[in-house]
């Protein structure tokens, strides 16, 4: 059940090639909540559209634009196995997480009036915020938001204490890209159904680091990115249970997305998933989102999560041990770890650590709400995946020992 | 006394000092100032700029807010060295200091204490901290413009 990282980096061109092109400088990367390197294998089956098989989908009538019809649903088959969907008319094509939750917020607005609620949590990426944001200002809905336990997690019991009759769409990050905690989804979805409300789950930080089942979840809609997942950038995934996407209202007009129309502005839709893929797909992204899946079911999510897991105890430690450390997230369950340096600025933190040579984020993480309840202006994250290795950790630990002389980075 | 890029210690020092103990420091509440707020996306830095324009010369520079070591130490000596100079004088400065940060020749003389920040550009993506109340200057002088013109 163990990953062997080393073993694992020669599937990665970023490792492969990291040697030959900046010979002697370290390739510390630290910032997968951010976004992941891709394996060989999801290059290469995008490019196997762009060198084999292009031609648009769903729209020609030759030989060369079956193979891509082909590969294209071959490849929502696959996605649509990877988190257990029910049918592969369930996995609707997005540019990622963004789009996937613009989709869904602007989708629902014929049904949602004034005075009804929308549940957020104080620690949602700005994807999940702003979205419905601009949606509760159109329709006259209201935004409230899940206060997180003392450890800065979402609850059951949190959720309780806001949800009501008034209540139609629930919508969390399974997991807190800042905060790092694995959420109960499935507590969460049921009290959001004893209300008879929409449960969203913002899968951007969980798909690339847990098995994912939306018929065990009972999630009504999930949204992930490609790109966090060792996929593309450009791609991504809303999945939706047929009856829920069936209610929903297409963002985006266009090629394809419809079966017919009149000029006294007459529009029947095509079905679902169709119908919310409007104008040419990034086909080359969907074959390499489908090439990660597969990638990523080859290791094994108990591989992935024990290795993150392991890595980060020992991050955890060496932090401690250098004594410099504030730690936010001390128990979270995934790679992503949030700290500062005692009286050093984080974005200071993070430009001493690359010149390390090892690459973390700071900030506020897109999370803009959550320095509110850390009482932090910002902070530093470091986040783990399957190719970081124990060497990765010791650089890190060994370089924020001495964030204190952050002005090295400028004056070495 | 002459500061030179030669001296790095020293270099180190004004920004760990100006970081420190901000000079010009303080929220200013009174219309006759022009108020800039400068933030951003990407970082954490929140910093207000308030000028103090007569005649085209500069009054009065204070600022408030918060941001990292390069953004507070370079909108401290910014605020110093502005002060007193006309429009013209402080737009000269600013051209040098943004070719210093571009990595390009520039005056050293004209930039005084701010030369502390010559190997910004060391780090690229610390460029826009270093520049960041400066470019807030600049967003006051066009506002100044706009009102003569009004």
């Amino acid at each position: 059940m163990r990953l062997d990282p080393y073993q694992i980096r020669k599937d990665f061109p970023m490792y492969v090639n990291h040697e030959s092109k900046f010979a002697g400088k370290g390739l510390v990367y630290l910032d997968n909540s951010a976004t992941t390197f891709k394996p060989f294998s999801v290059i290469e089956a995008s490019d196997h559209y762009y060198m084999d098989i292009t031609a648009n989908t769903r729209r020609g009538d030759y030989s060369l634009a079956n193979a891509a019809d082909q590969a294209f649903d071959e490849a929502r088959r696959v996605v649509a196995k990877f988190i257990n969907a029910k049918t592969p008319e369930e996995v609707i094509f997005t540019s990622g997480d963004t789009q996937g939750l613009n989709e869904v917020a602007y989708g629902m607005i014929p049904l949602l009036h004034k005075g009804d609620e929308i549940i957020l949590s104080q620690s949602e990426h700005a994807s999940n915020v702003l979205p419905w944001f601009e949606v509760a200002k159109l329709t006259g809905a209201e935004i409230k938001y899940v206060m997180l336990d003392e450890k800065g997690k979402v609850t059951p019991e949190g959720l309780r204490k806001v949800i009501s009759d008034k209540t139609k769409v629930v919508s969390l990050a399974s997991v807190s890209n800042v905060m790092g905690y694995v959420i109960d989804v499935k507590e969460l979805v049921k009290i959001a159904h004893e209300y008879h409300a929409i449960y969203i789950d913002d899968a951007a930080q969980s798909i690339a680091h847990m098995k994912t089942d939306v018929q065990d979840s009972d999630v009504d809609i999930m949204v992930f990115s490609g790109h966090k997942m060792l996929g593309p950038t450009g791609i991504g995934v809303l999945y939706g249970k047929m009856e829920v996407l069936e209610k929903l209202h297409p963002l985006l007009y266009g090629g394809e997305m419809n079966a017919r129309f009149n000029s006294d502005g007459y529009l029947s839709l095509d079905d679902v998933p169709y119908r919310f893929e409007a104008g040419t797909q990034n086909v080359a992204g969907v074959l390499g989102l489908a090439a990660a899946c597969q990638y990523l079911e080859n290791i094994g999510f108990d591989a992935i999560s024990s290795h993150e897991r392991e890595l980060r105890k020992l991050a955890i430690e060496g932090l401690k041990r250098n004594g410099n450390a504030i730690i936010y997230n001390e128990d979270a369950d995934t790679g992503i770890i949030t700290f500062n340096i005692k009286n050093v600025f984080p974005q200071d933190v993070a430009t001493y650590l690359s010149h390390k040579g090892v690459f973390v984020r700071s900030g506020t993480h897109c999370a803009k709400i959550l320095p509110e309840f850390l009482h932090v202006d910002g902070t530093v994250r470091a986040s783990l995946y399957l190719y970081n290795t124990k060497e990765d950790i010791m650089a890190f630990v060994k370089a924020c020992a001495t964030a204190e002389d952050y002005l090295d980075a400028f004056f070495d | 006394m002459p500061f030179s890029i030669d001296n790095q210690e020293m270099m180190r020092q004004i920004i760990v000092d100006n970081y420190q103990n901000p000079r010009n420091f303080e929220e200013i509440d009174d219309p006759r100032y022009i108020t800039i707020h400068m933030d951003s996306a990407s970082c954490i830095d929140d910093i207000y700029v308030h000028v103090l324009l007569e005649n085209d010369l500069i009054k009065d520079c204070k600022w408030h807010g918060k941001g990292c070591a390069i953004s507070t130490a370079s909108t401290s000596i910014m605020s110093e060295l502005v002060l007193g100079k006309t429009i013209a004088e402080a737009r000269a400065i600013m051209d040098e200091f943004n070719k210093m940060l571009e990595g390009k020749d520039f005056d050293e003389d004209v930039l005084d204490e701010a030369i502390c920040f010559a190997n910004v550009n060391r780090q690229p993506s610390r460029i826009t901290c270093a520049n960041i109340s400066w470019r807030g200057l600049q967003k006051a002088f066009i506002e100044e413009e706009k009102k003569e013109h009004e």
